[in-house]
This record gives C-alpha cells, structure tokens and sequence, in this order.
C-alpha cells in the first residue's frame, strides 16, 4: 500500500516508554514524574534503569505541573506523565500559569488521549485537550501517528527549549513510520503523493487515512495524505502547497472538530488560498464506553467516514 | 536608625506611591510583609548580585501569593536587580512590572508567574528538588497568604513535601487572618493552621510577631538551621494587614484597593524617606 508496511502494530505509549530511557541516556538532566499511572504510561524502564530521577507524584496532578515546572530552575528537564485529560483539564491553570506563561521547559506527556481509551468512558476520553494547549501561546503540540514517530519526537523534544504537549494513546495500532526517524518539529511529512484531494490528518487517523487513499486510488480518485504530526506550530508551507495542487481538504483526527487540527487548516486556507474543506473528527460530543474499533466506527472515525468526506469535498470543488 | 529599619520606611513608601500611582494594586498585604521580605533579601538568604533563572549555588524565592508585587518589586530594585526608577512602571503599559509578577517581560528576580493562588508551594518544591539533584545545599523559600491555603493544590504540595522529605524548603505563611471578603474565619475557616501542617509531618514555627525585624530575623535564622533534618519547614507568621499605615492597619478593606492624593499624604508622612525615593 504506497509502499507502507505494517512492522507489527504497537501503541503509542510504549514509543513513549521507550523514547524517554534513550532520550534520558543521552541527556543527564532529563527527569520523569509520574501522577500514578507509571505502568499505564509505559514509564517503568524510566523508573527502574533511573530511579534517582524518577519522582512518583502521586494522584495529584496540579502538584506535579507544579513541581515540574520548579525543577526546570537548576537545568532539568521534567517530563510529567498522566491521561491526557489528567495532563490538560485538570491542570489547565497550572499549565498556563506555571509552565506557558512562565516559558518553563516542561514536557507534559499525555496518554490515553482521544475516544480510543475505550472502556473507561467519557470521563477519561478527552477529545479537547488538543484545542486547549494550542490555545496557550508559546505551546508546542505534538500529535504522533505511531510507535516509531512517538518515540522519536519524545527523544527530539528534549532538544528543544520551552513548554512541549505530547499526546499519544493506549491502543495497539500499525507501526508503519520508519524506525529511527529523524522527527522535525513543526514540519509535515507527504505519506502519499496524489493530486485530487488532500487529507491531513493526525495520530490514530494517519493510518486509516493511508487505507483510504488506497481505496480512493480503486475509485479513480487520488488522494495526497500529509501527516501533521506538530499541530502547533503547523506547517503551514506543506499545507498550502498540497491544496494549491488537489484544490480540496479533508482533515483527519481523533479529536473534537472544534479546537482540532481541522480548525487550525481551516484557519489557514481562509487566510491564504480558500477551498472547500470537509472535517473528520468527533462533532462536539462527549465519548462512551465501548472497544476502541467500534468507537471509532460509532462517532465518524473511520475509513468510511474519510472516504465520505473526500467525495464530499470534490464535489464542493 | 538601622539600614533595615531604613528599608523598611522606604519601602512602604514605595509600595503606597506605586499603588497611588495608577489607582490600582494591593498595599496591605505588602505592608504586612515588608519586615519580611527586608530581613529575607537584605539579611538571610544567600544571593548573587547577578540575576540567572537557575539559581545556581543561591538560595532562592519564589512569591506565591503574587497580588503583593509591590513589596517584592521593591525590594528587587532596592537590592539591586533593576534600575529603583522602574517601580514607577508599575502596572502601566509596556512595563516589565506587571500587576502580578512574571517572568515573561524578564524582569530580574522573578523565577515564575504568580498571580493565580495556590502554585507557588509546588514550583518551590520543584526547584528544591533541583537543588537535590544538582548536588547543592541551598535553600529555597516561598511565601504564601493564609488565605491561600484555602487553594487545594497546596495540600498536595504539602503532603507531597512531607513524604518525599523536602528538607531544603522553608515557606512563610502571611497569617494576617484577613482575605478580600472580610476575615477568614467568616469567609472559610482554616482552623489551626499549625496543627494541619504538623500533622501532614512539617517542622512547624510560630512567628508572633511578623512585623518585627528582630523576631523575623530570629525565626527565620532558627529555621535556616534546621534545614537538611528530613522535614519542610514552615514559618506561621502573624502580620498585620497594612502595617505602617495606621488607616490600613487590621482591616481588608485595604486588600486591593489604592490610597487617594489625601491618603498617600498621610501614609508618607508616616513613614519618612530613608533612601531617597524612586
């Protein structure tokens, strides 16, 4: 399929777990504090191979923004670890105060993200968090698509300095991207060159996105899929460039369409070159329990859904 | 007169000519802690004359209760970290003096934003933690109102201090009893303060008088030695709301609010100008 590959599927957490020992191999200053979910949040091999840097917060989520952003005065770089609606809502305040407006080179890294959490219900799925952290000026938001980018952006974002969100998720998804990628900040990747329609999507959505360029390609339709794994702040260049070419835009997300990627791009033809645009996300609802796949299938995050959406919009064009 | 009886006078005068000056701003709770904040900066902590945001091989402050930025911008200035002139931007436009203080306009001697209630103690925690890390033995300090504790985040932190045995970490409690809505016993009690903060396993130091130069001095020398024993510590220091201006004085009527030309008047001529005012 365009050359990708499934290696085996995976979840993004883990490239978490995984990208935070090799990122706190290279870089003594790199410290993990975790709210009570150190398993959930794959941050064990952290905790075991550093225990002096290993700092178990407890339930206490504000404490823990708060903390991090103290140790960020002496050099360290804390990297906070809780659900993503844990890592957001809750501390919403924190975060703006004591880490964004404070410029603290805190890295809030957010599991469990999106409606894929499944079973645990809408109390635990936020579908939000991605709108409120590209709200607070000076974040950095990072949405990665699969095991291998999720581990390279936790290992790059510690080369950068200011406040970083990381959102990743619980399910096994497809490995695809390449191992030992090199991520760039800020910079969209083209995953599938097309010239009918341009879908930019973002975390769990990339792969379905790269299946639905597959069965457009059946249909007669091509499809350019561009991968935005930085949301905030976005390629604009890669973007605008791609529409100049299909003309149209679908965007792709495991997130509410208010606050999204969507509203972002969105933002940015109406600035720059205006196109009919459709969005593939949840439509301002709260979540349910369920399994991740039927949830997905339930409130429009499908490849059926991308599909719709991409003949939608060409006919718009 | 001793220099820091002179600091004192003057930097009251600052605080009430910089809140008179934009008709806005929060002088009693400043006033209360002027003592404070002379005998912290001007005797007590271990500071570079060079402002870096890592403190390292420094003690270091942080102000959680951040609506008493006049007492602390004063004294940065008179301690020397920015020009004394700059206190009369306080509040305006394009000033690196904002209504509660920041780090963003970089201001020389701020280390965080403070402003909404209740962070400060865990930022405090954070940077002690620093300071474990890196292998230094300085210490950190932070004040805080009593009516801030009403914040829950600071249980937490409390709680969180205590167990992880964060023994370079000294915070002040500003107990002057009184919040913008009148006494905190009628707007929410927070019962024995002392007993609380024991009980969650802090080393617990009453300060009866926290507008004495002396016993602050007393208190804050007998807490500095009793770091590095496993147990925070904490410093319940009675104020008065206003202290050194007798209209302010015992009441939260004077929280928030600024005094008129009249006022001022009466506030200055209360306290003589020591060091030449800004």
């Amino acid at each position: 399929m365009f050359g990708f590959k499934n290696y085996g599927n995976n979840d993004t957490r883990s490239g978490f777990g995984v990208g935070l020992v090799e990122a706190a191999s290279k870089n003594k200053d790199i410290v993990a504090l975790c709210a009570d979910l150190t398993g959930s949040l794959k941050m064990n091999d952290f905790k075991n191979k550093y225990p002096n840097r290993f700092f178990q917060i407890g339930i206490a989520e504000a404490n823990m923004i708060g903390i991090a952003a103290g140790m960020t005065i002496g050099k360290k770089i804390p990297y906070t670890g809780t659900f993503a609606n844990f890592s957001t809502g809750r501390v919403y305040d924190q975060i703006r105060q004591s880490v964004a407006y404070s410029n603290k080179n805190v890295k809030i890294c957010a599991s469990h993200a999106g409606i894929t959490l499944g079973e645990d219900g809408a109390t635990h799925q936020i579908l939000e968090d991605i709108g409120m952290m590209k709200m607070l000026p000076g974040m950095v938001v990072i949405n990665p698509c699969d095991f291998n980018q999720t581990k390279a952006a936790t290992i790059e974002i510690s080369k950068y300095n200011g406040p970083v969100y990381l959102r990743f998720g619980r399910p096994k998804v497809p490995n695809f991207t390449p191992e030992n990628q090199n991520f760039e900040i800020g910079k969209g990747i083209r995953l599938v060159e097309g010239s009918d329609v341009t879908i930019v999507c973002t975390g769990h959505l990339v792969w379905h996105s790269i299946e639905s360029a597959d069965l457009l390609k059946e249909k007669g339709i091509s499809a350019e899929v561009i991968n935005i794994h930085t949301i905030k702040p976005l390629d604009e260049e890669i973007i605008l460039k791609s529409i100049e070419k299909t003309g149209c835009v679908v965007s792709a997300e495991e997130h509410n369409t208010i606050g999204g990627l969507g509203e972002s791009v969105a933002s940015l033809i109406v600035k720059n070159k205006l196109v009919p645009m459709e969005f593939v996300g949840v439509n301002d609802q709260f979540g349910e329990s369920g399994k991740p796949s039927d949830l997905m299938k339930k409130y429009g995050l499908s490849k059926e859904s991308i599909i719709d959406s991409c003949e939608k919009v060409l006919k718009r064009k | 007169m001793t220099s820091s009886q002179k600091l004192v006078f003057q930097i009251r005068r600052d605080i009430v000519r910089m809140v008179h000056s934009n008709n806005s701003g929060h002088p009693g709770g400043s006033l209360g802690c002027t003592e404070f904040f002379v005998v912290l900066f001007f005797e007590i902590m271990k500071r570079k004359n060079e402002f870096e945001m890592n403190g390292f091989d420094e003690d270091i402050f942080f102000l959680s209760n951040g609506h008493i930025s006049p007492v602390f911008y004063s004294t940065l200035a008179r301690a020397g970290y920015f020009p004394i002139e700059e206190l009369s931007t306080f509040r305006n436009i394009n000033s690196r003096l904002q209504g509660h203080p920041t780090t963003h306009e970089g201001l020389p001697g701020v280390r965080i934003a403070s402003g909404s209630l209740g962070q400060g103690m865990s930022v405090a925690i954070g940077a002690a933690l620093s300071k474990k890390m890196n292998g230094e033995k300085n210490i950190i300090y932070s004040l805080h109102g009593d009516g801030e504790l009403q914040e829950g985040q600071n249980w937490e932190a409390i709680m969180y201090a205590a167990a992880n045995k964060v023994d370079n970490l000294i915070c002040t409690i500003d107990n002057n009893n009184k919040q913008i809505d009148g006494d905190l016993k009628d707007v929410l009690d927070l019962g024995d303060i002392e007993s609380k903060f024991k009980s969650f396993g802090w080393l617990t130091i009453n300060l009866e008088n926290g507008n004495d130069l002396d016993d602050v001095s007393q208190a804050l020398k007998y807490a500095k030695n009793k770091c590095f024993n496993g147990k925070p510590i904490v410093i319940i220091m009675k104020t008065v709301m206003g202290n050194g201006v007798d209209y302010m004085m015992g009441t939260h009527k004077w929280h928030g609010v600024a005094p008129n030309d009249k006022e001022l008047e009466t506030a200055l001529n209360q306290n003589p100008e020591t060091l030449k005012d800004y």
